[in-house]
């Protein structure tokens, strides 16, 4: 890694949110964008563990807050397909148009 | 050209095209697939950054827990590339493409102008390009070291979150 800057990490990870970003924009079935959600978050700690790297690399501080990234990101999937499973049960379906009953 | 940057642009081009492949696929069980691809070319950065240890727990806890989670989930509902929803109107993608487009736009050129900001803050020599004397950071004995004595409140929170989303996810999930 000695001769990459680092810039050129922050453009992959970018690229990464934003691909999920229209994922998420425009994609009707919650399971994919539950992925998308997840797309966001790993480039998130691709940022986090590169300003680690580059910036303090006798520290630890980055890799521990991926770390919990990884953590919440696990409880939140366990959670969001609960409901998912749950919305199929009554709607039949995973469209998230179909679900409107909260909509004012 | 070094093999350092041989593989880092291999390993990015992998993401970013897998990536793409996992919002194109109309089939859900294969953007799961091409997630999992996503998943692998982030855990060879991980290795690259020296982060080996967080290089395995994401590959375990992401290629192996959540995905597999997905698709059990896709599985049970039976979802393949006739059942899945089509967007009403194009508009929605266009819309899609210009707002993401323009903030991608506005952050690249927020990256490219940090190089000169982080020189600014760190003022070391490791400004531009990593030091990579110590390659063992990242193994398991210094990270455990400092989890369990500067980490070890967020680590105890972190299994109370884990009970709560374990009891809810139960909860939502059971029929009644």
């Amino acid at each position: 890694m000695a001769s990459i800057p680092l810039s050129h990490i922050l453009f992959v990870s970018t690229a990464l949110f934003f691909i999920g970003m229209y994922g998420l924009f425009t994609r009707r079935n919650m399971i994919t964008m539950l992925m998308s959600i997840e797309l966001i978050l790993n480039s998130v700690n691709i940022n986090f563990v590169a300003f680690n790297k580059y910036l303090y690399p006798e520290k630890l501080d980055g890799i521990f807050f991926t770390i919990f990234i990884i953590t919440i990101a696990a409880a939140e999937a366990a959670v969001a397909i609960a409901i998912i499973i749950n919305l199929y049960r009554s709607h039949k379906s995973i469209d998230v148009e179909d679900a409107t009953e909260l909509k004012w | 050209m070094s093999l350092v940057e041989i593989i880092f642009w291999f390993l990015s081009g992998l993401a970013l095209i897998s990536a793409i492949m996992v919002l194109l696929s109309k089939n859900p069980v294969h953007s799961v697939l091409w997630l999992i691809a996503v998943f692998f070319a982030i855990s060879g950065h991980y290795i690259l950054l020296n982060a080996q240890f967080l290089a395995i727990v994401n590959l375990i806890v992401y290629a192996g827990a959540i995905m597999v989670l997905f698709l059990f989930v896709i599985m049970l509902m039976n979802q393949n590339a006739e059942t899945e929803p089509r967007s009403k109107s194009t508009w929605i993608k266009l819309a899609g493409a210009i707002a993401g487009g323009c903030l991608l736009i506005v952050v690249v050129a927020a990256v490219r102008d940090s190089e000169n900001l982080i020189q600014n803050i760190g003022g070391k020599a490791y400004a531009k390009t990593a030091v990579t004397t110590h390659g063992e950071i990242g193994l398991i004995e210094n990270l455990g070291r400092v989890l369990f004595t500067q980490y070890v409140v967020p680590f105890e929170i972190s299994s109370v979150l884990f009970l709560s989303a374990m009891v809810g996810a139960v909860v939502i999930g059971k029929k009644d």
